[in-house]
This record gives C-alpha cells, structure tokens and sequence, in this order.
C-alpha cells in the first residue's frame, strides 16, 4: 500500500518530485490569492453588523487555519522522522516550522486589527487568543530545539518529539470557543453544520483558503528544497544541481 | 513493519497520549480558571459545582447580551448604565467613557470592572462580542429582521 512512497526515502527523489510540484503550486497560489483577495475586499458584501471591517477575514482565517494545518503537517513528519528515521521527514521540520509561524504571527496581527475597532481592543486573555500564542511558542521552540545540537541528527529528533507534544495544542485551539466563554467568537466555517456566513462572502473566502493552502505548500516545498541541498552538499547530484543554476 | 519501528511507534503514540491526558486533566482542573467572564447567571447563582459566588468588591469581568430598552445615557457626560442578561437574571452595568463601535441593544458584551453590589457591576472597560454570522445587511434583514438598534442613533431621534 505505502510502497508507492518508498522511492522519496532517497533525497534526491524527493527533490525531483518538489521540483516538478512547485511550479504548479506557485501558479495555483498566485491564481487563487488574486482571485480570492480581490473578490473578497472589493467586491462581496458589506456585512450586516461589521460593514467593511469584516473583510479582514479573508485574510485572518485562512492564515489561522493553515497555521494549525501546517502544525499538523510538521507534527506528522516529526512521528515519521521518529519511527522510521527518515532524513527527508527531519529535514521537513525546518522547513514547515518558519512557515507556520509566520502564518500564526498573520494571524495574531490580523486578529488584534480586527478586534481593535470591533471588540473595543487589541488583545484579549481568552482561552482562543492565548493558545493561539502559544502555537507561535511552540514553533519557536521546535526552530530553537532543532539547532540546539551540535548533532543535526540529534536536534532533529529533539524537534519532532516537541512537534508531536504539540499537537494537543491544535484541539485546543479550535475548541476553546466552545469548551470556555471567550471574547472571540465561535466557529463559522470549520464546523460538521451548515456554515454561518452568506454564500456571497463564503465563496471569496473558500477561494482564499484554497490560496493560504497553495502558498502554504509552495513555501514549504521552496524550503524542503532547500534544505535538501544543503545536507546534500557533497553529493555529486547536488553539485551538479547547483551548477546548473 | 520491523520490531524496532513497531517499538518506536509504541512509544511515539505512548507519548502522544500521556501528554492528552496530562492536559486534559489540567484542563480540567482550570476550567473555570480559564473562563473569561462570569456569565449573570453564574455571578447571582454561583459558578461551578461549589456555587461560588463573587464577592462585593471583586474586580471582575461579566459577559451577556444588553437588555432591550435598559440603555441610559446622561445627557451631560459619557455616563452610561445599562443591564445585561443571559437567561434569566439581570446585571446592571455603570460605565463612564465611550463604548465599542458595536454596543448595541441586544449585543453581547464583556464588562470588566468592581462589583459595587451584588448585581451592579462599576465598570472600567466594555467590550463587545460579535457573532459568528456574516451576511450582508438586505439578507440579514430577511432572515432577522434585524433587532440590533444603535442606541446612539435613538438618542440623536430623541427616543430616550
């Protein structure tokens, strides 16, 4: 069943495949943003209670969803860097670690914006604003973690089991509205029932999500490149590699 | 999957789950720690399971909807009072400054403040709460029927 993925064990294959991907995902990512953005700022409806300051959302959500969603991704790479010792797993924790928390430092500064003119203030300590920060602690640690070792290899699997600690984090995240009363309030789109925004403003923002989630993986590949040719500096495929540029 | 794998996983999914449980049980035990505002049911009844009540004095914050018709504005200063409610009973609310964009009749807010009495609330800050729905104004009114009055606009008309 998984032996299709055994391939991407090497390196080298991995970087092929990132490779061939990234152009895709770079022109999906420009396409979607552009799109998704522009419909959404300039072009869907006023809200009925916030007007024109709820337009926020199409960047805020997104950069808060995908900055959990890119948590997972790292904590799963991590479980698979621990078990199967996988070099090319290690090596996609510092590439997804960056990434996430620029999404969740959008998403803080997105947020304290919205809620400035809204809420009345910048910042608040509910359960959902607070764990949100402590996901930034979190890939803060897991970057500091990782090259806390003389040993890469050692750094590695220090940065993977504190991605997997993590994880507990993510459930809280996305519960806190409902298991606490906060100021924030509660779920529109990621919930088992009918989403609670009108079609008109739903659509602009699915499309900007489908962006954050291009960009998201275009941002991680660029890097997982990266870092793949650096560790793989004295290889003769990465020497090639870079002469070709 | 070869025997070392296998026990690594063991211990990776050992891992995952004692760190649950280790939070949860936390979680658990602060509960009420991490609650951001006494709701006015819970501020007349007592909060939890050893009904608690807040004292007269304490600095706190209390969340609800503000009552229909219970805005009282002094016509010569910011001062402001108005009552807010969850189910059933009601807290009064002082406040002097200029409140959120989105104070309305009917909005939920968070006042932080003294309690001067056992149900009034003096109060430093309020902030409003904004639901989860987003419509545009001619579909809220179909579907709603819009209650949200601003209650400077009443004012202004000469309604209160």
């Amino acid at each position: 069943m998984w032996r299709w993925l055994h391939p991407y064990a090497k390196p080298e294959a991995t970087y092929r495949l990132v490779e061939k991907l990234l152009p895709w995902f770079a022109a999906l990512t420009f396409i979607s943003l552009a799109v998704g953005v522009i419909w959404g700022l300039a072009f869907a409806p006023a809200d009925y209670q916030q007007g024109d300051s709820y337009r926020i959302i199409f960047l805020h959500v997104p950069a808060a969803i995908f900055s959990m969603g890119a948590y997972a991704g790292m904590a799963i790479m991590g479980g698979i860097a621990l078990i199967w010792q996988i070099k090319t797993a290690e090596w996609s924790i510092p590439a997804i670690a960056p990434v996430g928390a620029a999404l969740t430092v959008v998403a803080l500064l997105t947020g304290a914006i919205w809620g400035k003119p809204m809420w009345g203030t910048w910042w608040v300590w509910d359960a959902r604003l607070t764990s949100e920060l402590i996901l930034l602690f979190l890939y803060i640690g897991v970057m500091a973690l990782y090259f806390a070792f003389d040993d890469a290899r050692t750094g590695a699997k220090a940065a993977a089991i504190l991605s997997l600690v993590g994880v507990i984090n993510l459930p809280i995240i996305h519960y806190s509205v409902e298991w606490w009363n906060t100021l924030h309030q509660g779920a529109t789109i990621t919930k088992f029932e009918r989403p609670s925004i009108a079609t008109s403003m739903l659509i602009p923002l699915l499309i900007c999500l489908a962006g954050f989630l291009f960009l998201t993986i275009s941002l991680v590949m660029m890097r997982l490149k990266n870092e793949i040719l650096r560790h793989e500096l004295g290889r003769p495929w990465a020497q090639q590699e870079l002469e070709k540029n | 999957m070869n025997p070392r794998r296998k026990q690594r996983l063991t211990w990776v999914l050992i891992l995952v789950f004692g760190v649950s449980v280790a939070t949860g049980l936390m979680l658990y035990a602060l509960s009420q720690s991490i609650d951001l505002f006494y709701t006015p049911s819970e501020l007349v009844e007592g909060k939890g399971e050893d009904k608690q009540k807040p004292q007269v004095g304490q600095r706190m914050r209390v969340g609800g909807m503000v009552v229909e018709g219970s805005v009282k504005r002094d016509p010569k200063t910011l001062e402001v009072s108005f009552n807010i409610t969850d189910t059933g009973p009601e807290i009064t609310v002082l406040y002097q400054g200029i409140l959120p964009d989105l104070f309305r009749e009917g909005q939920g807010i968070v006042a932080q403040g003294e309690l001067v009495e056992p149900t009034v609330l003096k109060a430093t800050e309020v902030l409003a709460k904004h639901d989860e729905e987003y419509m545009p104004p001619e579909l809220a009114e179909k579907m709603k029927g819009i209650k949200h009055v601003n209650p400077n606009k009443s004012y202004e008309d000469g309604d209160l």
